[in-house]
């Protein structure tokens, strides 16, 4: 037999009091060399426990109790921790979803390297250096010599995580467990690593076992694809055919809630009137202190954007690109530097006060991690009737008002006793919209709203925004790292790149001839994009 | 329906199930209970088989624990008196006197206590949320914080005298910077909060924000905090005592009742024996109820001091 991994009818057993009983129940797979199996599977789903359970990393709590995991025949589950810790690193290796706390932050990145070489080999100090060094070049770092180095922090994101896989690779491990290795990363450094992983695996012929949740990745990286939902192997088969034949209902979901790359909407006509606008907006941070020298940063620079009545306005931009800045100096939890702001054609420079209160109102933002975002000591009905009570309403009209809000966000009114740790994270972003839209604004800010959500729980959340924008007749601002997301909903983009407007336009303009070359590559970087998933 | 999503983040716990979690935690249970035991023993000291602390008395002295004689009060009556823990070298009653002296003890602990937290939290959330007060007033802490609380207690004491509230302050002065340095740290992160954010957007005004979102998220650390400053506390009042810049020294205290017998440590070492225990169960007491604190209100750490899942 020829397969790197395999695993028989394995089952893993959750804690007495965990949601369910099995993490992992009765799933078999394998993995030959060369291949790169993609387990697909939304947060709960067990997908990170199985890749645990074959590097014999679970916690102490959870135990395989049946099946086997075979590697190159050898059987991983009841190894001594001796031998096992020999496989890892020789035989298996894995990379993880954050580089930063996977790498030791006070060693070289090059020390690192070669501690792992002292471990497993008997090279020479000499041997060892040059081995690290060809290794850095292999997984295309330039300047090998300063990289090695270096320290983790003074590198970026996915320089690290080709640290990461130099590590990993260098050894010629067999398999190599990637688990979500890119969604910390920016869409460019995605792809460069995706491309980077898969260039390898050819090269050396290594057993990859990818785990994600994102359809794109999988669409443009795996072989084969298991799909994994509560801890049972609902489908799996090739990738081509599963992306496309989808043979399980639940596979044919999580393909549907994928949002299409392909623009949906128009913007709206000319002759819409102009709810916000900015002229010149900028915002530079000043960092150092009393006795250091002043340094700045300029999040955001010279943006203009206007936004019609009753649109949604995408703002779109990897990480550093200004775009949370500008949502948050719309919403006025930050003063601009410079430039002005625009509601309903008066401007709020130098508004102080009441003026500045009741302008607040009218703008209102929802924030990206739903478990952040809500007070754990404070009920739900609390922090949504606090709005209009801070703006004059009686406490009986506030939750009167409250109870309405959980309806349209089709939530129930007893939710309103419940404390927030209660709810899961679609229902908790539900909460935080009903919070926002309490005190009647006229724009609404999404800030990365879905970023943090399973894909099927992110088209509810979406469907419930453009409902709840037609009957209120309310204007969206949605930021987004995600262009699929961007796609769906909105009439126009914003792109931006470090703290500038780089293009702007309808959505089907920006998306199908981009004029701007970072636009551009953006796009092109976007994973899975040759591939059409599910038409809503 | 949503698919639940698994929660990473530990929430702190609605108030009903708190009080059973703190049930159920050992170490708060014993240091609650043995707390319990020393209040109400020096609150009810009166009843409990003694005699005025202060009561000297020539010719009873130097008794051992256990043995009984004659006394006569400040009333004029003669009394039949037993000396559980002897007396010392003026014929005063050491039970008598340590169960007063505890009253002293947790008067100290919990005002010291009380009162840091209280200027503390005040100044810290000031610190914290007025940005531009903050390198002002952490620079005052600072420089409170390098005054030593003994030298401190010296010094006010020859400014007023010895008492009570000499102690209490002396104590409570260099303790304020720990509570504001915690406090405002707390603050900084709480106020980066998502939650903070969304609460200043629908318009809530700055006290009320402080009041219900800031304020009550920084209580379980300081609580914590609290039980270590009043076991603290409680120490440096039996020190200052014993060095003779505390409380003066016909007061009961357990300082007092330490440097009275040090003198004779070597032929009857009941005299520091039985305050010193009372001082050490105290404060094991007193950092027990910390610890099982600590445990149940921040529940990302369990006992060994691990990040639970």
């Amino acid at each position: 037999m020829s397969a790197v991994l395999r695993i028989e009818q394995l089952s893993v057993r959750l804690p007495a009091g965990a949601d369910r009983v099995h993490a992992i129940d009765k799933v078999s797979l394998e993995v030959p060399a060369g291949e790169l199996l993609c387990l697909v599977g939304e947060s709960g789903s067990g997908k990170s426990i199985l890749a645990s359970t074959v590097m014999g990393l679970l916690p102490g709590n959870i135990r395989a109790n049946s099946g086997r995991v075979l590697l190159s025949g050898e059987s991983l589950l009841d190894l001594a921790p001796e031998r096992l810790r020999r496989l890892r690193g020789e035989r298996m290796s894995m990379i993880f979803q954050e580089p930063m706390t996977a790498l030791n932050p006070v060693m070289t990145c090059g020390a690192q390297i070669d501690e792992l070489l002292v471990q497993h080999t008997r090279m020479s100090a000499t041997e060892r250096k040059a081995r690290a060094l060809q290794m850095l070049e292999h997984v295309r770092l330039p300047d090998p010599q300063r990289i090695h180095a270096a320290y983790p922090h003074q590198l970026s994101g996915g320089q690290r995580q080709r640290i990461m896989i130099a590590m990993a690779l260098i050894l010629k491990p067999a398999l190599l467990i990637a688990d979500e290795p890119t969604t910390a990363l920016d869409v460019t450094t995605q792809a460069e690593i995706l491309r980077l992983i898969r260039e390898l695996q050819r090269e050396e012929g290594t057993a990859v076992l990818f785990i994600t949740h994102d359809f794109g990745v999988v669409a443009e990286i795996a072989d084969r694809v298991g799909v994994l939902r509560l801890g049972e192997l609902v489908e799996s088969g090739p990738a081509a055919e599963i992306l496309s034949h989808p043979a399980h209902p639940y596979t044919r979901m999580l393909l549907a809630a994928v949002p299409s790359l392909t623009a949906r909407k128009a913007p709206l006509p000319e002759t819409a009137d102009r709810v916000l606008r900015t002229r010149g907006l900028s915002k530079v941070f000043r960092g150092g202190g009393w006795f250091r020298r002043a340094h700045l940063v300029r999040a955001a620079d010279a943006v203009d954007i206007e936004v019609q009545r009753g649109e949604t306005l995408g703002i779109v931009g990897e990480s550093g690109s200004g775009k949370s800045t500008v949502a948050r100096m719309l919403a006025r939890l930050i003063e601009p530097s410079a430039g002005e702001i625009e509601l309903d054609g008066q401007t709020t420079a130098g508004l102080r006060g009441s003026q500045a209160r009741a302008f607040r109102r009218k703008i209102q933002i929802v924030f990206q991690d739903p478990y952040r975002s809500l007070n754990p000591r404070r009920t739900v009905g609390a922090a949504v009737a606090e709005g209009p009570l801070n703006f004059g309403a009686t406490v009986s009209e506030a939750w009167k008002r409250a109870g309405e809000l959980m309806d349209l966000v089709k939530l129930s009114p007893g939710a309103l006793k419940r404390y927030p740790h209660e709810f899961s994270g679609g229902q908790r972003q539900r909460i935080c919209i009903a919070r926002a839209l309490a005190v009647d604004p006229e724009v609404l800010i999404a800030d990365e709203a879905v970023s943090a959500l399973d894909v099927s729980v992110q088209a509810q959340i979406l469907e419930l925004l453009e409902d709840i924008q037609q009957r209120l007749h309310l204007t969206l601002v949605f930021i987004t790292h995600d262009l699929r997301v961007a796609a769906q909903i909105c009439n126009r983009i914003v792109v931006m790149q470090n703290g500038r407007v780089v293009e702007q336009g309808p959505v089907a303009q920006v998306f199908h001839r981009p004029r701007h070359e970072y636009t551009q590559t953006l796009l092109a970087a976007a994973p899975g994009r040759g591939f059409v998933f599910g038409n809503r | 329906m949503d698919t639940p999503v698994a929660t990473l983040e530990a929430q702190p716990a609605p108030p009903r199930e708190l009080w059973g979690k703190l049930r159920r935690n050992t170490a708060v249970v014993i240091g609650g209970c043995l707390l319990a035991l020393l209040a109400v023993g020096s609150l009810l000291a009166p009843w409990l088989s003694t005699i005025d602390p202060t009561l000297i008395d020539p010719v009873n002295r130097d008794l051992l624990p256990g043995a009984s004689a004659e006394v006569m009060t400040f009333t004029g009556e003669t009394i039949r008196h037993t000396y559980w823990m002897g007396s010392d070298s003026y014929g005063r009653d050491i039970h008598s006197r340590v169960l007063y002296g505890g009253r002293v003890s947790l008067i100290v602990g919990v005002t010291v206590a009380a009162l840091s937290l209280f200027f503390g939290l005040i100044t810290g959330l000031i610190a914290g949320y007025v940005r531009w007060l903050d390198g002002v007033v952490m620079r005052v802490m600072d420089g409170l914080m390098a005054i030593p609380g003994i030298l401190l207690a010296i010094a006010l004491v020859a400014l007023w005298r010895a008492s009570l509230l000499t102690v209490i302050v002396a104590i409570t002065i260099p303790e304020i910077p720990r509570v504001v340095r915690l406090v405002r740290a707390l603050v900084l992160s709480i106020r980066e909060e998502p939650y903070v954010e969304a609460a200043i957007s629908v318009g809530t005004s700055t006290p009320k924000l402080l009041y219900r979102h800031i304020l009550p998220n920084t209580l379980a650390p300081l609580i914590v905090q609290g039980t270590y400053i009043c076991a603290f506390a409680i120490l440096v009042e039996a020190i200052l005592s014993f060095l003779g810049v505390g409380l003066p020294t016909d007061v009961p205290t357990w300082g007092n009742i330490m440097a009275e017998g040090r003198l004779q440590f070597q032929q009857y070492p009941h005299n520091v024996l039985f305050p010193g225990l009372f001082l050490a169960v105290t404060v094991l007491a007193v950092n027990m109820l910390g610890d099982g604190l600590r445990d149940t209100l921040d529940p990302r750490f369990n006992k060994r001091g691990e990040r639970a899942l």
